[in-house]
């Protein structure tokens, strides 16, 4: 008994090995199997709760506008995930004429595919990590391009324009806000110096790296954001400009792909953001209690999640220039800014015998007031321009 | 270490499957009666008037072409960030050296106005 509490998911590991090599199988083999096995319930795990998500997301959304939400369909609506995918499952799949088939019938499954992947090298546990890689970070960085590929394609594919329009945009936003979000992924790297999401999170027992980079981790958390293109950043499937973008000509359980593979997305950069910045499985007691640590890394991702879904729910929809503006003129050379601050100061920190949380705040602390001085500055010399030439529209265009 | 990547080799052909199974078991039991109306592509309920793929606007390329540059710089940047708790201190300044040198391009591409949406 006392082994189920104190390393469960090694106990199942050997249990299972035990089973497979008494049938008669190579541990080589039977590791294959168990490889397999854990795949498939991760993946179906994942895909179930992508269905729960889009429940908590619509009950959220609807206390958000003094609504009260699905309701009708069991408890508290639980079951309406299922409702609709029964609905979904049972519409006819209409492909436009003169879609590309081949690329149109791939694109949500290559949707999915691309968030499930992510949970390959994501630590949920102490000693439970599907992929303990040590390029983990560069991972998530190409799996996640597959997602933004993925939409390329539906955009291309559907011989649609507005699914077009939608396809351009992924061009102007997903891809540039990767920039800032792989900059973003350098400093955990930096830190805990290793590219590992395991040895990552070992190495914020003491201190989240949230307290270390405070800065970092609000880049990585809205161009992460940016990546899922979750609003206010989800351009690409603009309702009231370009219909619904991307996935217009998609029904039936196609959308229902794009639309769980979405909302699962949503609640992936949450783990994400937990594991690298919030210290994941971490807490007292988590380490010689496996199970307590996947409940810490649990409850840390859904407030990290509560966050997208306020954030989401709370600010209005950019517009294609300030969004470009935005990542281009303020979020990258900040995250430049940040990686140099970092880097100097954490080993300065070290050389001088300082507290390394101590530095890097006070460096984390000194950024900010540079940056509020900058946009200070910016603001005031747009404001004469503006007073001086008296062209609002110019001035409009550079606020 | 190599066997650390079975579960992610398995992972993306099971993440395919999970999906693509529905999406066959919808096409079995779901109705199928096409007609050319129906499949007609959408456009706010007028006929589409010409070819969808379109020329696409030349900012749109400028992005992408900007982007590559810090993606490949961000490739060098990882050995750089990973190596980090074992260099000595110039190592550090000569990563901020890189780093500046791409912040000097980012500011070249900001002097020339291609970071404007135009």
């Amino acid at each position: 008994m006392g082994v189920v509490l104190t390393d469960p998911f090694g106990w199942i590991g050997q249990t299972l090995l035990e089973l497979l090599t008494r049938l008669g199988l190579q541990v080589g083999a039977a590791n294959l199997v168990i490889n397999l096995l854990g795949a498939v319930v991760l993946g179906t795990i994942c895909m179930t709760l992508g269905a729960l998500i889009t429940w908590v997301e619509r009950k959220v959304v609807a206390r958000f506008q003094d609504r009260l939400g699905p309701n009708r369909v069991g408890p508290f609506g639980l079951l309406q995930p299922i409702a609709d995918g029964i609905k979904l499952l049972t519409k006819e799949t209409v492909t436009p004429t003169g879609a590309d088939t081949i690329v149109y019938n791939i694109a949500p499954v290559v949707m999915v595919m691309s968030v499930i992947g992510l949970w390959a090298v994501i630590p949920l546990a102490p000693r439970l990590i599907g992929s303990d890689i040590n390029v983990g970070v560069l991972y998530i960085v190409s799996v996640g391009g597959i997602g933004t590929l993925s939409i390329m394609m539906a955009g291309w594919a559907s011989n649609n324009k507005y699914a077009l329009l939608g396809a351009f945009r992924t061009v102007a936003q997903l891809v540039s806000y990767e920039v800032p979000m792989v900059l973003a992924l350098l400093i955990p790297t930096l830190l805990a110096g290793s590219m590992g999401m395991a040895t990552i999170v070992e190495q914020q027992a003491n201190v989240p790296y949230i307290v270390l980079a405070p800065i970092a981790a609000l880049i990585f958390f809205i161009s992460s954001m940016a990546e899922a293109g979750k609003a206010p950043f989800d351009l690409l499937e603009a309702e009231s400009e370009i219909v619904a973008g991307y996935n217009i000509e998609y029904g039936g359980l196609k959308f229902g792909m794009f639309y769980v593979g979405e909302f699962l997305h949503g609640f992936t950069i949450a783990a994400l953001t937990a594991v690298l910045f919030l210290g994941g499985w971490q807490g007292p007691l988590a380490e010689s209690y496996p199970l307590l640590g996947l409940i810490y890394f649990l409850a840390k991702t859904s407030v990290v999640y509560f966050g997208v879904m306020w954030v989401r729910f709370s600010f209005p929809r950019l517009r294609i220039d300030q969004l470009n503006t935005f990542n281009w003129k303020f979020l990258t050379p900040l995250s430049l800014a940040v990686i140099v601050v970092t880097a100097v100061a954490d080993k300065w920190a070290v050389q001088a015998g300082l507290s390394r949380v101590g530095v890097l705040l006070g460096a984390n602390a000194l950024l900010v007031l540079a940056i509020v001085w900058l946009i200070g500055a910016y603001a005031r010399s747009a404001r004469r321009r503006l007073e001086r030439t008296g062209d609002k529209q110019a001035a409009g265009a550079h606020a | 270490m190599l066997d650390q990547w079975i579960f992610a080799a398995f992972l993306l052909p099971v993440g395919l499957l999970i999906p693509a199974v529905p999406i066959v078991l919808a096409a079995l039991v779901s109705p199928h009666k096409p007609n050319s109306i129906k499949q007609s592509t959408y456009e706010c309920g007028v006929e589409t008037v010409g070819e969808t793929w379109v020329q696409f606007k030349v900012q749109y390329y400028i992005f992408a072409l900007v982007f590559v540059v810090f993606d490949v710089e961000a490739v060098f940047l990882f050995p750089w960030a990973a190596a980090y708790n074992l260099m000595p201190f110039y190592m550090v300044l000569e990563g901020v050296l890189f780093i500046l040198i791409l912040a000097a391009g980012l500011l070249y591409a900001w002097r020339k106005g291609a970071l404007e949406w135009v």
